[in-house]
């Protein structure tokens, strides 16, 4: 196990490292890059910069150098922690990040919870009622979700909402809270507001999971270990539990793995709907705005958030399933 | 003759994609008490149907459509158990408790993710009201006893840190545990390797002796019959055609496909001749006709037309 | 000794010997259509294609079209019974009856029952270019003259979203064709690379994969969608978001042929090929490729929602397809604010689209890939 786990983990830095490069090549794809939307907003403001303050600009971002030593040195600020400045915000980067990460991190982790909650008990008793009524109602609920966009969820919950109960469904706080300093009634007000994004990002995901978990239970049901079992004398009930459904939530566990960049996903494009201060419209705008070490950063933290996750997760799985551990 | 299990009639469907199939039509045998009892029959035959219907092991597509199964423990009131209920305790209680099974399949009979202790264990105390402490013991105890050393330390592996030969015995030993008064073997040793199966095939004689259970041995190996078996059952496409003592079976056949499965077994066969194969497969045409078992003088029973059977008894 | 003849007894169901018989090309047609959802489903996706195919010939408007009488109006309801209860064997719809409401000065539209617009089916109405080629003007319904039909509604600037939905079904629909033929490309050809050389073409592929796969999809695209030069035209656009599309897409295929390639490379019947031998472009393309074909397409269809969805995402944030292209996600974008539904609900039926086509395909992926698997017990029921 602790080979495992040293292995997982080193293996992680590589993958990261090439995460880095991938998102530094995307972020240098766009035409222009911050020194060029400088001079052009100060040539709209009527300012004819000098060429010896477009080279100092230039300079400052490293961005007279080669490529390659360009990514090194945006690499190594990322590793120090210092992510650069957003000239959008005028704010440095870290500061944008730390204010909204925690929200898209709790947002995500909170639809996850959903997600196992709601799929675990509805796919395993679709599995073992395969054909039922139960299991035609509840098959057809996670073909409709799984088909439907995030933001059309989003969109139809925030009007069901409004119409039906009178509440303004967008953002995550009460309007006396939004700018409140952290206190006891804040966090209360956070909770209140953050059910809604959980169940809109984690509804398609748990009914992609859901069908997921029914399909591998359904393939272990009439597996000869379970027949074994069976023929042991193990009670209905038990058999169910101990032997397909121990195997069969493995993968289950794993869907942690890709249902997480999907969830993160989506979180991304809810926050946008609903007007969430998370990552994803922070993201948006600086596309948008060519704000590149903003959207960088932001992109870089959403790869890491992603694959620290499929860590636990395989972690997670080695942990339940003795054929991994032992490999 | 005392009989533990006597099948009457049994028949069972399978709903297949292209229609439905009858895998059993028409099965019956008897058990004798603390014999070894063999079917032997090619792929296709119904042997593992059988078998899985005495446990009521059949599930959907697979339907029992018809007979019954009379099972005369000594330690409980006879029942009969096509008809039992699916929450009946008898059930249960049937499952491992009174008749146990081996499986074909070492490899994937037993669940990778607990371990080999647990899994034995486990069959103790779904019978028996036991501590968990006392179930494990028993365990180790059966598994030492089908050959398993080192218990200590095997007791607590996972089965697919096993070789083949050692899975299958953990199975007998799973089965054996709670002392069943049948013991049902399914092709135990089809998937292993040959010098393996001896050694598994040894330890099931040996353990029938001593314990004096009965044993339903389910096989397409006319060779392990005739080491193993005290009455023969051979099956072909669902149905049974001849049953008999393994001495009567074996030295003189009367339905032809049993002479052709002996004839094609290639130490029987005289030298230096090619070996014989057997004209008819599953699929083959012209098998409409089905005739009911005709019982002979000596307690044999055949499928065949009665005029074609001499000493039949009216 | 020699053969035995066997007076065969047993009693064998018909259905056995058929079953002898039937090629497995068969059997996959036998179990699809025993699959009565995901056979319906190719067909509603078969006849999607078919009219969004020729939307021109099948809206009777085109996307730009402008009914300054329609801003914002309701879906028309079509009649045989006019307001006095006589029975016209042609259908018709009433024209709108606008009001602005004096106290939240929102136009209302109802019927005005006096202005009548008989359906005409095969007539001459707006000239459009067939495929931007051929000059037409026949549709397959509209309105005399002066009439107007708006099944669907219009939007605030009056166009008909009838028209609009489906003249953007057209772009919706063929990008996920379009991005899905990019993956299969890449996956077959990453992942064949990776199962059948084995060693280290097999670990970078697999590295290659697993960045992917831990990558958030939206984001990644969103960035890569934003570096699209904005003065490109729309046909190129098209392709891009495709392209950006597929290039994240092609790791799920890619997995499943490397597995295939893996554990067929140690079949019999490979080695049998290559002993009598056969060259490696010919066990691949002959032996390996067609075992496992069925499959792929499975796993191809399967892969279109997931690209449908992303263009529709992407455009719906403003990044992907832009107007006066016309696709579901580029609709979508105006009903960005919940107020839309509110007021203009009929303006989320690109949405329902959607939903619809992405539903129908994993149905229909679904179906095939449970017919192709040959140890499926799915199918039975």
């Amino acid at each position: 196990m602790r080979s495992y786990l040293i292995s997982r983990v080193l293996g992680m830095i590589p993958t990261l490292a090439i995460i880095s490069v991938i998102i530094f090549v995307v972020i240098q794809l766009p035409p222009g890059d911050i020194v060029t939307s400088t001079l052009d907003r100060l040539q709209a403001q009527g300012v004819d910069p000098t060429e010896e303050y477009v080279q100092n600009l230039r300079a400052q971002y490293n961005l007279d150098k080669p490529l390659v030593q360009q990514y090194f040195y945006w690499a190594g600020n990322l590793l120090t922690g210092d992510m650069g400045y957003s000239h959008l915000y005028s704010r440095p980067v870290n500061e944008l990040l730390w204010e909204r990460l925690g929200y898209t991190l709790s947002i995500t982790v909170s639809a996850l919870l959903f997600m196992w909650i709601v799929a675990l008990p509805l796919g395993i008793y679709s599995a073992i009622r395969q054909y039922s009524i139960g299991d035609y109602i509840m098959t057809s609920i996670a073909l409709v979700g799984v088909a439907t966009p995030p933001f059309m969820v989003a969109l139809i919950f925030m009007h069901v909402g409004f119409e039906w109960f009178g509440v303004s469904t967008g953002g995550l706080f009460s309007p006396e809270y939004e700018d409140a300093p952290w206190s006891w009634g804040r966090v209360v007000d956070l909770l209140s507001h953050i059910w809604l994004p959980m169940i809109i990002v984690g509804l398609g995901s748990a009914a992609f999971t859901m069908r997921i978990l029914r399909a591998n239970l359904l393939d272990e049901l009439n597996k000869p270990y379970v027949v074994t079992a069976r023929a042991k004398g193990v009670g209905p009930a038990k058999l169910i539990l101990k032997y397909p459904v121990r195997i069969a939530v493995n993968p289950f566990i794993s869907t942690i793995g890709f249902m997480l960049p999907a969830l993160i996903s989506g979180e991304a494009i809810v926050s946008l709907v609903m007007g969430l201060p998370t990552i994803g419209p922070l993201l948006l705008q600086a596309l948008l705005n060519q704000d590149m070490f903003l959207a960088g950063s932001l992109l870089m933290w959403l790869a890491i958030l992603t694959v620290v996750g499929i860590l636990l997760s395989d972690i997670l799985l080695a942990w339940l399933d003795p054929r991994i551990r032992y490999e | 003759m005392d009989t533990v299990l006597k099948v009457r009639e049994l028949a069972v469907d399978f709903k297949t994609d292209i229609g439905l199939t009858h895998a059993l039509v028409d099965v019956g045998f008897d058990m004798p008490r603390g014999k070894v009892t063999a079917i032997v029959g090619e792929s296709g035959s119904g042997k593992s149907v059988t078998a899985n219907c005495i446990m009521r092991l059949v599930q959907p597509p697979g339907r029992i459509v018809g007979g019954r199964i009379d099972f005369a423990p000594e330690s409980m009131d006879p029942f009969e158990i096509v008809s039992l209920g699916k929450r009946d305790p008898r059930l249960q209680e049937l499952r491992g408790g009174l008749i146990s099974m081996v499986f074909q399949e070492p490899m994937t009979a037993l669940s990778p993710v607990y371990t080999v202790g647990n899994q034995v264990a486990e069959a103790i105390l779904c019978h028996r009201k036991v501590g968990r402490r006392q179930a494990w013991k028993e365990a180790a105890e059966m598994l030492e006893r089908v050959g398993i050393g080192d218990i200590d330390r095997r007791i607590k592996m996972y089965p697919f840190e096993f070789s083949g030969g050692m899975r299958q015995r953990v199975v007998i030993a799973m089965a054996l545990v709670c002392h069943p008064e049948v013991l049902i073997c399914d092709e135990p040793t089809t998937a292993l390797d040959v010098t393996v199966q001896a050694e598994i095939l040894t330890l099931i004689r040996n353990l029938q002796q001593e314990l004096n259970n009965s044993v339903l041995f389910i096989t397409h190996d006319i060779g392990v019959v005739a080491q193993l078996a005290d009455q023969v059952v051979v099956m072909y496409q669902g149905r049974v055609l001849e049953i008999g003592t393994v001495r009567q079976v074996l030295k003189d056949p009367m339905h032809p496909y049993t002479k052709g499965l002996l004839a094609a077994i290639p130490g029987l066969a005289p030298k230096g001749q090619p070996l014989a194969t057997i004209a008819s497969v599953v699929g083959d045409t012209d098998i409409a006709r089905p005739y009911p078992l005709v019982t002979l003088g000596d307690g044999r029973q055949v499928s065949l037309p009665r005029e074609q059977v001499p000493g039949a008894i009216v | 000794m020699s053969d035995v003849a066997l007076n065969p007894v047993a009693e064998t169901p018909a259905s056995r010997e058929e079953s002898a018989t039937i090629s497995p090309r068969r059997l996959i047609w036998i179990r699809f259509r025993r699959h009565r959802l995901a056979y319906a489903s190719g067909i509603f996706l078969l006849l999607m294609y078919i009219v969004t195919g020729f939307c021109e010939f099948v809206s009777p408007y085109g996307t730009t079209t402008r009914n300054d009488d329609a801003i914002n109006a309701p879906p028309m309801r079509v009649h045989f019974f006019d307001a006095e209860g006589n029975f016209h064997l042609r259908p018709f719809v009433y024209a709108y009856h606008m009001e602005v409401n004096e106290d939240t000065w929102m136009r209302e539209y109802s019927e005005d029952t006096s202005r009548r617009f008989p359906i005409r089916f095969f007539a001459r109405g707006e000239p459009y270019a067939m495929w931007n080629v051929f000059d037409m003007d026949r549709h397959l319904f509209t309105t005399d003259e002066g009439g107007y039909i708006h099944l669907f509604g219009t939007d605030q600037l009056g166009r008909d979203m009838f028209s609009r939905v489906f003249y953007g079904g057209r772009i919706s629909m063929s990008i996920g064709l379009v991005g899905v033929v990019l993956t299969l490309v890449l996956g077959i050809l990453l992942g064949g690379i990776a199962g059948y050389l084995g060693g280290i073409a097999d670990r970078v592929v697999n590295k290659v994969i697993e960045v992917l796969t831990s990558l958030p999809g939206l984001p990644l695209w969103m960035a890569l969608s934003a570096a699209l030069p904005a003065h490109w035209s729309p046909i190129l656009v098209y392709f891009g978001i495709s392209i950006i599309l597929s290039l994240f897409g092609w790791t799920g295929l890619a997995r499943q042929v490397r597995g295939r390639f893996l554990s067929l490379r140690e079949e019999e019947f490979v080695m049998a090929a290559r002993l009598i031998g056969a060259d490696t472009p010919r066990v691949i393309t002959k032996h390996m490729l067609p075992s496992f074909s069925s499959h792929i397409i499975a796993t191809a269809t399967l892969a279109v929602p997931g690209m449908i969805l992303g263009e529709t995402a992407l455009s719906f944030l403003g990044i992907g397809l832009r107007p006066p292209v016309v696709s579901w996600g580029v609709l979508l974008f105006q009903a960005q604010n919940p107020l839309v539904i509110e007021l203009t609900p009929w303006q989320m039926l690109p949405g329902l689209f959607v939903v619809l086509v992405v539903m129908a395909f994993n149905l229909f992926g679904d179906g095939l890939r449970d017919a192709a698997d040959p140890y499926s017990t799915a199918a039975v029921k």
